[in-house]
């Protein structure tokens, strides 16, 4: 047996060993194997889809979460807005009422006075008119005793109370 | 741990040396060295071990074919000296005889194919049955379990399955990678295992036999050429952007690049294999020329250093071998999408 002469009898039976083995291999072993391992890669490639499917979705919930957050938040400021104007008008319009009611309570209590003052005066004037007839009286009873005087007041009484 | 085995082995190393020292040394210079070649080499037995002067040898069936004679089938120890177990044309038998060499003669040199069933061609067996062994159970684990993680024999060849199929495959042959895939894989894992198990003690040099890496060879060059489109034998008999006058001589040059490539192969892990063979036998012969202890206990660390080594280069020659195939195919099955430019 020569080192670099091939011999022919190792040929062939390393041809013919050699295609059997690539025969039952590739039908017994690589085929199985092969459509194992990319069923297993692309099971895993879905996995790793679907993950990351679920991590957008997962943002994106996030997002419009945030979106809901800030709009309520919006809205918030809004009613709050709303209400403090509206708080701050009916304080306003609390105090222009109060205010009006004053100058109407105020504008009663001066029509009042005023009656209640010219009542006063009219009774302070009947009370002078009473105590000058009184005072009038006595010292008519005093003085007229003559007619002409007598007649003299009574004209000018009169002519007074005409004026007047 | 480590230590201890090394120590144990060298132990152990240095105590075989010396028991065997005795066979060696009683012969000449030549004997000492002749088992180098001896076993590197293909042969009709397969012979273990001697002691002293027994030896250990299987024998194996001759199997000759020739035009007169058909089909015949003979034990090798029919050829030999019942007493030293020696080849040589003097003990021939049936009409044919084993010279000391080991060559298969006729008697009557007349021409026969020989098909014997060579230390080689059983060692290629044991090396197909173990491989068809852990494929299959590691095929076996897919069809029970589904396409789950991988355990057992599936744990040990999936990833070489994967790195194939991505590294050498997808890379070097491209779109089309699929349809090649089984056979490199074959190829990687029959030339790893033989380069493997050809490393044990009293193993057969296989894949360091030049018949074995010349079939492999030739089947990856039917491969490629049969899967050459129309580029690449465009490219061989007509190269692109090459001037008329120019093509007498790269037409025969691209002819000869198609067989040079295959031939590659084959010498490069024949080489590969068989040196690191030589190499290692040569530190074991040291001990049995100087007939020292001392060079027996260095030969031996050498030896198992140039072991370390060659675990590697099993596996380095394995890779090249595939990833040479892969790329010869890729470069047949190229899709080239200029034409005017190269």
């Amino acid at each position: 047996m020569d080192l670099i002469t091939p011999g022919s009898g190792l040929i062939f039976w390393q041809l013919l060993g050699f295609l059997g083995l690539l025969f039952i291999l590739i039908k017994f072993a690589w085929k199985p194997m092969l459509a194992a391992l990319e069923e297993r890669e692309s099971s895993i490639e879905n996995a790793l889809k679907a993950a990351e499917t679920a991590r957008n979705e997962m943002a994106n919930l996030k997002a419009e979460n945030e979106k809901l957050l800030a709009e309520a938040r919006l809205e918030r400021d809004v009613i709050l807005k709303k209400a403090q104007d509206a708080s701050n008008k009916m304080i306003e319009d609390a105090k222009v009422e109060a205010s009006k009611q004053g100058a109407q309570m105020i504008e009663n209590a001066k029509a009042v006075i005023e009656t209640e003052k010219k009542a006063a005066l009219a009774e302070v004037k009947t009370q002078v008119a009473v105590l000058t007839l009184e005072v009038t009286e006595k010292l008519l009873r005093k003085n007229l005793s003559d007619e002409k005087a007598q007649k003299e007041l009574v004209d000018e009484f009169i002519k007074d109370l005409k004026l007047n | 741990m480590t230590r201890k085995l090394l120590a144990l082995s060298i132990l152990l190393s240095a105590f075989l040396l010396g028991f065997s020292n005795p066979t060696f040394a009683a012969g000449s210079e030549e004997d000492k060295t002749s088992f180098i070649m001896h076993h590197v080499k293909d042969s009709h037995e397969w012979h273990f071990a001697t002691f002293g002067h027994t030896h250990v040898t299987l024998p194996l069936p001759v199997i000759v074919y020739s035009g007169d004679r058909g089909l015949e089938v003979f034990m090798s120890s029919n050829f030999q000296n019942h007493e030293t177990h020696e080849f040589g044309k003097e003990y021939a038998h049936e009409g044919y005889y084993i010279d000391e060499h080991d060559h298969l003669g006729r008697v009557d040199e007349g021409s026969f194919v020989e098909l014997s069933i060579t230390k080689n061609v059983v060692m290629m067996f044991i090396v197909m049955f173990i491989l068809a062994w852990i494929a299959l159970s590691a095929a076996g684990h897919y069809k029970k379990n589904g396409a789950v993680a991988p355990k057992g024999a599936a744990a040990l060849i999936e990833p070489i399955v994967i790195f194939v199929r991505d590294e050498i495959a997808k890379n070097s042959i491209g779109p089309k990678y699929k349809k090649f895939v089984p056979y490199l894989i074959t190829l990687f894992l029959f030339i790893w295992f033989g380069n493997l198990l050809g490393l044990l003690p009293g193993a057969a040099n296989l894949t360091g036999n030049i018949a074995v890496t010349c079939t492999l060879a030739v089947l990856t060059f039917i491969i490629t050429n049969v899967n050459g489109n129309k580029d690449y034998w465009k490219h061989v008999f007509a190269t692109p952007g090459v001037p008329i006058p120019m093509l007498l001589i790269i037409v025969p040059v691209e002819i000869i690049g198609l067989f040079t490539k295959p031939f590659a192969l084959m010498v490069r892990l024949f080489v590969a294999i068989t040196a690191g063979h030589i190499v290692i036998l040569g530190f074991i012969a040291l001990a049995f020329i100087f007939e020292s202890y001392t060079i027996g206990v260095v030969s031996t660390l050498m030896v198992t250093f140039i072991n370390i080594i060659e675990l590697l280069v099993a596996t380095i020659q394995a890779y090249v071998f595939t990833l040479f195939t892969a790329m010869y195919i890729g470069g047949a099955v190229a899709e080239h999408a200029h034409d005017d430019h190269h």
